[in-house]
């Protein structure tokens, strides 16, 4: 119950895409490629790709932030060194595709890109700006929650997860198909970010506290 | 307490891809094939914003994102993740060394899967414990079909009566 359905007709796109039959539960089968995954180097990731305010000739619009948080297992455990990679609109509620035709603003200072690996304790940290909500053509007047989309590797192909994390308090929350496609509230809510004055930077940023719990690996000691 | 899925959006094309994500071996690499096809959706139209992730269980010896696709010093320049999106008509394309297995892991991310699905491309079509417990119909949609000598094709049909086989572990 805690991952949304493929079938979720509010959220029009899934009519079309979701699977009609319901997915294969595989026998366990310790040799199987998909309890294993990529490794990442450290030499492969920039420390500033974690700045996502950097990078441009000037500062980026916007509300400057601090999203911090951990990876853990399904165990509690924290995940060291794995890739945390993400994506966001601008403070403006528009994105760097050129697919997006919201008529709001572009900022020439703003990508919306990042990535990191994790820490020994399985913590990341970026610096970006809040983004702004945004419309969308799913129903009239659909608007969707200001969120950032998190994709994260884990240890096993079977951990994968690609999410959006959204911030406390948004009255877009009732409203928006994406999110309340989560069918129980409680899990709802573990997408939801915690605002935390020890995070938060004096004279500089507002720090957002975020930590992710990855699904069970098959045949796992718990 | 496990943290739910969401979608990966419309929006990721200037975010996830990397040069050379597709190429798990480089152009020219010795036995290397290209696994290639398209993500259709339960209308049979192609899916031009998904994206594909593939596995195939054995880590190389090249970092996986492989920045600029430059390979690790020393190393012949294998990778076993690569990443593709999807083209405008739908297709995909992978190039990589044959896994030891007999096929290699796919994870199918797009606008309206509010989580991934999750597949394997089987390069041969040999006695095996999932493809053994599937009716020849359904098993079919796990095969890569050759096309030449180092080609396979292997679309994949999100929904309907050809609807690919996808797993949950």
């Amino acid at each position: 119950m805690t991952h949304p359905p493929y079938l979720y007709p509010d959220y029009a796109s899934t009519v079309l895409r979701a699977p009609s039959r319901p997915p294969l539960e595989m026998k366990e089968d310790p040799e199987a490629a998909e309890l294993t995954g990529p490794v990442f180097g450290r030499d492969e990731v920039d420390p500033l790709d974690a700045d996502l305010t950097a990078g441009h000739a000037g500062e980026p619009l916007g509300e400057r932030i601090i999203v911090t948080g951990r990876i853990l297992d399904a165990s509690g455990r924290p995940v060291p060194d794995t890739l945390v990679e993400i994506w966001q609109a601008n403070s403006a509620g528009r994105y760097a595709h050129q697919r997006d035709q919201h008529p709001a603003p572009l900022d020439p200072n703003f990508t919306g890109a990042g990535r990191c690996l994790t820490d020994d304790e399985g913590r990341y940290r970026f610096v970006t700006i809040k983004p702004g909500a945004y419309p969308w053509r799913n129903h009239p007047n659909a608007w969707r929650p200001a969120h950032i989309h998190f994709s994260i590797f884990g240890t096993a192909f079977t951990q994968r997860l690609v999410t959006q994390m959204y911030f406390p308090g948004d009255p877009l929350f009732a409203f928006d198909p994406i999110f309340q496609s989560i069918p129980d509230p409680a899990a709802r809510e573990r997408l939801v970010s915690t605002f935390d004055l020890d995070i938060t930077e004096p004279e500089w940023a507002l720090g957002y506290r975020w930590d992710v719990v990855l699904g069970r690996t098959p045949m796992e000691d718990a | 307490m496990t943290t739910p899925s969401q979608t990966v959006g419309p929006f990721f094309g200037f975010a996830l891809p990397y040069a050379g994500d597709w190429e798990l071996v480089p152009e020219g690499h010795p036995g290397a094939v290209t696994i290639t096809g398209r993500v259709l959706d339960g209308a049979g139209e192609p899916v031009p914003d998904a994206l594909l992730e593939l596995w195939t269980g054995e880590p190389g010896d090249r970092a996986a994102l492989g920045r600029g696709g430059a390979g690790v010093s020393g190393g012949s320049g294998v990778s076993g993740f690569g990443r593709c999106g999807t083209a405008p008509d739908g297709s995909y394309r992978f190039r990589l060394a044959p896994p030891s297995r007999p096929y290699a892991a796919l994870l199918v991310f797009a606008r309206g899967l509010l989580k991934p699905v999750r597949t394997r491309v089987y390069l041969a079509d040999a006695p095996d414990p999932l493809l053994d417990s599937l009716d020849p119909a359904r098993r079919a949609t796990l095969l890569a079909r050759p096309e030449g000598h180092d080609v396979y094709r292997f679309d994949v049909r999100l929904q309907g009566e050809e609807e690919t086989v996808f797993l949950e572990f």
